[in-house]
């Protein structure tokens, strides 16, 4: 617990120093250039700077603590509430994301691993290959334009289309779960396909990652000793595989899932601005052009916050599934 | 009296880059209700025989012969479903480290009573039972509690009993110890090779025991094949082993340490290259 508390007053350390760093008067930024030296003054003190780096540093911490990352210069809102509006749109992408990669990644893997050097594995290695090496825009555009411009099987940019903005009230932010909650299937049918285009290519990125570890870490355990114990035994192959070896790798898959997953949550910005994702990426980068560092430095703590936080469940799951951690 | 297994001129390659690579090079042997000691140094071919007789030899190994029987059952032409039949229920096999040949995230109780409900349907409940009594078996104290245990919970003899629990249970009539002791302390091999040795003839059971200790298998079994480069050099009933014949046996010998008689120097093995090419000898009975 106290590696975790040094490594968030780290992070928080790291994101106040960038924001005292950098080449942008925060003063200016809130009254603007033209404002009075008097004016400037009064801001100046109103925003502590006349103290200790070390005090503001306290104060900031403090702030955070309790939820305040200071307002908005650019939407003049509170940075928790915009957060908390832009979130849950990046958590549902990422999520879905996510499950696409790991439900057709693992399988893909372990076909590749079992089947090694046969056509299978082929494909999945040319499927990797391609999920690493195509930049992501390229991807996003090429699917929009089949997709969405030709073929019209999916829903444009954006998360919902404007006839069904507001028709479910907003319970978790995520309009799929809103919408089910609501029992408002059209809502539901019209956010999904919106939804799976980006999630699907962001699925096929994490898709490409799982696959190529899940091979890796299954042909490790296709060659170990207990494998010929199990098939002394008379188990079907099917058995071997997925009872007993699978059952070994499930504690390495977490730690790469939990990173492919902090992944899609923290680095879908490019995905986020070509599909119009009002998400916590497109945020952080809309606010950094108008130099609105509150909002920038609270996206940040925000997304590393979740990253220690996946990590710290990605151990605990560790102790539930492997004996010899306990 | 009927063999448990008849092998006549196995055959274990393996294609390579430069041509192919003859693991075992065309051996003959039976096994009848005894205990067969297989001896050889490295690389003799004595641990894919035990494999071969299986069809555990994964590809891209081939396996071929004259004929390979075992009971009433062509283990040549059988599919792999026929072996999977097989396998657990009429031959089974020990490895040489429990450490590796356990599998490290499942239970040892769960791993024992797959080995049993794979070939036979007996509820959970009996097959647990069943389990508890292999283990007392195999003489492990407190079973109910091991049976809840991790394979890194329990020590290497442990280990090494929990795995001839496991190999029994669906009650085999072959039984192939591959190095079953190599991996263990000197303390708790014979502790091991004991409660095996009675478990099998207990039940009546053929043995295959595969080693590179000359004197332990002298003393454990019936009859002896000398494996040399993948063929075999000699067979010899266990008692008869001072009349060997063959200087790769009569090398082996001479090169082991004697406390009663020791001598400045060990015998160090002088090849000859001729044994390679020595046509194999037939241990068919």
């Amino acid at each position: 617990m106290l590696t975790v508390a040094v490594t968030l007053l780290g992070l928080l350390f790291v994101t106040f120093m960038i924001g005292r760093v950098m080449p942008i008067d925060p003063v200016l930024a809130v009254i603007g250039e033209r404002a009075t030296q008097a004016q400037y003054d009064e801001v100046f003190l109103e925003l502590g700077l006349d103290k200790p780096l070390i005090t503001q540093f306290a104060i900031y911490v403090n702030d955070v603590l309790h939820g305040d990352f200071g307002t908005s210069i650019r939407t003049g809102k509170l940075v928790s509430e915009d957060i908390g509006r832009v979130f849950p749109a990046t958590l549902e992408l990422a999520t879905l994301g996510t499950l696409i990669g790991v439900f057709l990644g693992v399988p893909l893997g372990v076909l590749a691993a079992v089947y090694r050097g046969r056509w299978i594995d082929q494909v999945a290695r040319f499927v990797g290959l391609i999920g690493y090496s195509m930049p992501i825009f390229w991807l996003g555009l090429m699917g929009l334009l089949i997709f969405y411009g030709i073929l019209g099987w999916v829903a444009g940019p954006g998360r919902l289309g404007v006839f069904y903005q507001g028709l479910v009230p907003e319970r978790s932010g995520l309009l799929l779960l809103d919408s089910l909650l609501a029992g408002d299937w059209t809502v539901f049918k019209d956010a999904f396909s919106h939804i799976i285009l980006p999630a699907s290519l962001l699925g096929y990125y994490s898709l490409a990652y799982i696959s190529r570890m899940t091979r890796s870490f299954m042909l490790e355990q296709l060659n170990s000793e207990y494998i010929t114990t199990a098939r002394v035994k008379g188990l079907s192959e099917w058995t071997v595989i997925w009872r007993h070896a699978f059952r070994n790798i499930r504690i390495q898959l977490i730690t790469v899932i939990a990173l492919a997953y902090a992944n899609l949550l923290e680095g879908s910005v490019l995905t986020e601005i070509i599909f119009a994702w009002p998400g916590i990426g497109q945020y952080i980068t809309t606010s950094l052009l108008s130099n609105d560092m509150n909002s920038v430095l609270g996206g940040t703590v925000v997304i590393g916050t979740i990253f220690v936080a996946l990590n710290i469940f990605s151990d605990l799951l560790y102790r539930f599934f492997d004996p010899r951690a306990k | 009296m009927t063999n448990l297994l008849d092998v006549e001129n196995l055959r274990v390659t393996f294609p390579t880059r430069s041509g192919t690579f003859e693991a075992v090079r065309g051996i003959s042997f039976s096994l009848g209700r005894e205990r067969l000691g297989i001896v050889g140094e490295s690389g003799s071919g004595k641990s894919m025989t035990g494999r071969a007789i299986l069809k555990l030899i994964r590809k891209p190994g081939i396996v071929t012969a004259d004929r390979m029987r075992m009971g009433d059952t062509n283990l040549l032409t059988a599919s792999e479903r026929e072996m999977r039949r097989i396998r657990g229920r009429h031959a089974s096999m020990i490895m040489q480290d429990p450490k590796f040949s356990l599998n490290p995230v499942m239970t040892v109780g769960s791993q024992i009573t797959e080995a049993l409900l794979t070939h036979e349907k007996t509820s959970r409940a009996e097959a647990r039972k069943r389990a508890v009594g292999m283990l007392d078996a195999v003489a492990i104290r407190n079973p109910e509690r091991v049976m809840g245990l991790y394979p890194h919970e329990v020590s290497g003899g442990m280990g090494q009993r929990i795995m001839i629990a496991m190999m029994l249970i669906p009650n085999p009539e072959i039984l192939i110890a591959d190095e079953p002791t190599s991996a263990l302390d000197v303390s708790v091999q014979l502790q091991v090779l004991e409660i095996m040795d009675k478990l099998v003839t207990d039940r009546g059971m053929g043995l295959i025991f595969i080693s590179h200790d000359l004197n332990l298998v002298s003393n454990f079994c019936d009859r002896i094949l000398i494996m040399y480069a993948g063929r075999i050099v000699e067979v010899c009933q266990a008692g008869k082993l001072h009349e060997a014949k063959h200087p790769y046996t009569i090398g082996l010998l001479n090169s082991v340490p004697d406390l009663e008689h020791p001598r400045p120097r060990l015998d160090a093995l002088q090849r000859d290259p001729a044994w390679r090419e020595a046509p194999s000898v037939s241990a068919l009975t």
